[in-house]
C-alpha cells in the first residue's frame, strides 16, 4: 500500500485565526440574512415576534364579578388582531407599528362643562382608583368578537371627581394625534384626530370603564395604551384608544366613523342584530377562535343593564 | 417559460398553506384567507389583461403563450375565494335545524347565498366577477376555440373586461375607509381597458394597426378558425 506523506503546510497558508473567525461570522450572518429574508417573504415568524414589553400591574385587582363563565380569548389574539388605524389599516399593523407610541409621560386634558378642568397626569387619574378586572365581550362592527379581561375602573368615578356642570349632556373623547409616533395618521384615512362620544348617562353607567390593562398587565400600545374607553354594549370602534382629551359638552359630538360614513355608522352604535350595516348583516358574529358564527345579541348581551337607557327610542333610527 | 410561470403562480397558494400550517393566518384565518385569495384573483385578472399591451409594446410575442394559464389562475384563486366565502361565511352562519347532513342544510345554504347576492351590492358585483370567469375557464381549451371559431371565442373572452371592472368594484365597496389600494387597482384596470378602447377607436378610423397578421389574438399554437 502506498502511503503518501502529507505535504508541509507553509505557515503563510494557514488562515489567521481572527480572519477565520471573521469569515465564519460573515457566513453565519449571510445565512441568517438569507433565511431571514426568505422567512420575511414567506411571512414566517410574524406570529411569534412579540416586541412589546409586558408589565404586570402591581397590587391585587378587585374582582368585579363581570364575565363569569366567559372564556377569554388568547392574549396573542387580543394583542395582534387590532383596529387602530393610527398605526395602519390592517389588523396586524398596530402590533407591528405601535412601539413608536410614547405613553410616558401622559396627560389627559379634561375640560368643557366641568368644575375642575385641568391637564391631568395619568398617575393622578389612575392612582385614586381601585383597579378591577372586567371580563367583557367585545363586538366589532366587522362581525367578529372576542372576550377580553380588561383591567380598569368606572369612568363615572373620574367624571364625578371633575364635577360635570348641570348643563353637561355629552362626553367627547379624543385620541392622541402625532404623525411621528403614529404612521397611519400621515394619510387621511379618517379625519384625525380620532374622536368618539357618549351621552352623559351612558358615560356614567357602571359598565362603562376606562381600561389601563388586560390580562393583569398594562395595555400594550396596540390595544390603546396607556388609557382607553371600554363600552361593552356598543360596537368596538366606540371604545376609543389612547385618550388625551375628555370634554364635557351640551351638544352631541360627531364621532370619526360617523363623519366618515354617516349612513353606516351612527352616534349610538349600540350592538344590534336587527339593524344591518348597509353592507353586511349584523345578525351573527364570529367569536375569534370559533368556526360557526354565533347569533349576535341586542346590546351585545348587556340588555339587562343598559336597555333602560334607550327606553322609547327607535334603535333603527338612532343607530 | 410556461413551467416557470406555473410555479410562480402557485406561490401565493403555497404561501397560504404554509402560513396555515404555522398558525400564522391572524386571529381570524377565514377572513385572512378570503382577503388573500380575493386580492390574488384580482392580481391575476390584472396580469392577464396586461399581457396584450405588454406584447404590443415590447414586440415580445412569446408572452402570449402564458396568457391562458394566467387567466386560469385568476379563476383558480377566484374559486378558492368563492369557496372560502361559501364555507366560512355562508355555511358557518347557518342554523342546522335537522343536523348538518340534511336536505335543509343545502336549501338554506343556497337561499343564504342568493339572499346575500341579491341584497348586498358588494357581494353582487363580486359574484358577477366570479361567474363571468366560469365560461372563460370552460372554453379555454383548443377544442373550444375551434368549436366557437376564433372570432366568437375572442368576443366571448372579452368578458374578462367585465371581470376586471366588477372585481375591482367589489374590492372598493368592501373596504371600510381606506380606499387607497382599490383605487390603485382601479387605476391600473382603467389604463388596461383604456388602452384597448383607444386601439379600437384607432381601428375604426381606418388606420391599420401593425400586428402579426391577425386582428384578434388567439394564442399561437392553438388553431384559429377565423383566419
Amino acid at each position: 500500500m502506498l502511503v503518501k506523506t502529507a505535504p508541509d503546510i507553509r505557515s503563510a497558508d494557514i488562515t489567521d485565526k481572527k480572519l477565520y473567525l471573521a469569515r465564519r461570522e460573515f457566513i453565519r450572518a449571510a445565512a441568517a440574512t438569507t433565511v431571514g429574508a426568505a422567512a420575511g417573504v414567506l411571512g414566517v415568524g410574524a406570529a411569534e415576534a412579540q416586541s412589546w414589553p409586558r408589565v404586570k400591574i402591581p397590587g391585587a385587582l378587585k374582582d368585579s364579578g363581570w364575565g363569569k363563565g366567559e372564556k377569554p380569548n388568547a392574549y396573542q389574539d387580543i394583542t395582534t388582531y387590532n383596529n387602530f388605524y393610527e398605526f395602519g389599516t390592517e389588523k396586524e399593523d398596530p402590533a407591528a407599528n405601535a412601539h413608536t407610541l410614547k405613553t410616558t409621560p401622559w396627560t389627559v386634558k379634561i375640560d368643557g362643562l366641568v368644575s375642575k378642568p385641568a391637564d391631568y397626569h395619568l398617575e393622578d387619574i389612575v392612582k385614586p382608583e381601585a383597579l378591577e378586572e372586567r371580563v367583557y365581550r367585545l363586538r366589532c362592527v366587522e362581525r367578529w368578537s372576542m372576550v377580553i379581561p380588561w383591567v380598569g375602573f368606572p369612568l363615572a368615578n373620574l367624571l364625578k371627581r371633575v364635577e360635570p356642570r348641570s348643563n353637561a349632556k355629552f362626553v367627547e373623547f379624543t385620541t392622541l394625534l402625532n404623525q411621528q409616533q403614529m404612521p397611519g395618521t400621515r394619510r387621511d384615512v379618517l379625519q384625525w384626530p380620532y374622536v368618539e362620544g357618549l351621552r352623559l348617562d351612558e358615560a356614567m353607567h357602571p359598565l362603562t370603564i376606562l381600561a389601563v390593562g388586560l390580562y393583569g398587565e398594562y395595555l400594550p400600545n396596540q390595544n390603546g395604551a396607556p388609557i382607553r374607553l371600554v363600552v361593552p354594549w356598543k360596537y368596538g370602534f366606540k371604545s376609543i384608544k389612547s385618550i388625551v382629551r375628555i370634554r364635557l359638552t351640551d351638544r352631541e359630538p360627531m364621532n370619526s366613523w360617523q363623519l366618515s360614513a354617516p349612513h353606516e355608522y351612527g352616534f349610538y352604535s349600540n350592538v344590534n342584530p336587527e339593524r344591518d350595516h348597509p353592507r353586511w348583516s349584523q345578525a351573527r358574529e364570529r367569536r375569534i377562535g370559533e368556526f360557526f358564527m354565533r347569533p349576535t345579541l341586542i346590546f351585545n348581551g348587556y340588555g339587562d343593564q343598559v336597555a333602560s337607557l334607550y327606553a322609547g327610542m327607535d334603535l333603527k333610527r338612532y343607530y | 417559460m410556461k413551467l416557470l410561470v406555473f410555479a410562480a403562480a402557485l406561490v401565493p397558494f403555497a404561501h397560504l398553506l404554509w402560513r396555515g400550517f404555522n398558525g400564522d393566518l391572524t386571529a381570524d384565518p377565514l377572513v385572512e384567507i378570503t382577503n388573500e385569495t380575493g386580492i390574488w384573483t384580482l392580481r391575476f385578472v390584472v396580469i392577464t389583461l396586461a399581457i396584450t399591451p405588454i406584447r404590443r409594446a415590447s414586440g415580445w410575442n412569446p408572452v402570449i403563450r402564458v396568457r391562458r394559464m394566467l387567466g386560469l389562475f385568476a379563476f383558480f384563486y377566484g374559486m378558492l375565494h368563492f369557496l372560502t366565502y361559501l364555507v366560512g361565511d355562508r355555511f358557518a352562519s347557518l342554523d342546522f335545524p335537522d343536523g348538518f347532513v340534511a336536505w335543509s342544510t343545502l336549501v338554506n345554504l343556497l337561499a343564504s347565498i342568493w339572499e346575500d347576492v341579491a341584497k348586498r351590492p358588494y357581494i353582487t358585483v363580486g359574484f358577477i366577477a366570479f361567474v363571468s370567469m366560469i365560461p372563460l375557464a370552460l372554453t379555454s381549451t383548443a377544442g373550444w376555440i375551434r368549436r366557437l371559431g376564433g372570432r366568437n371565442w375572442q368576443r366571448l373572452h372579452r368578458l374578462i373586461y367585465l371581470t376586471g371592472i366588477a372585481g375591482v368594484t367589489h374590492y372598493w365597496w368592501r373596504v371600510k375607509a381606506d380606499t387607497l389600494h382599490p383605487a390603485i387597482y382601479a387605476g391600473i384596470i382603467a389604463l388596461l381597458l383604456g388602452y384597448r378602447l383607444a386601439l379600437s377607436i384607432k381601428r375604426r378610423k381606418g388606420s391599420r394597426v401593425p400586428s402579426s397578421g391577425s386582428r384578434f389574438e388567439v394564442a399561437p399554437g392553438t388553431p384559429s378558425a377565423s383566419e
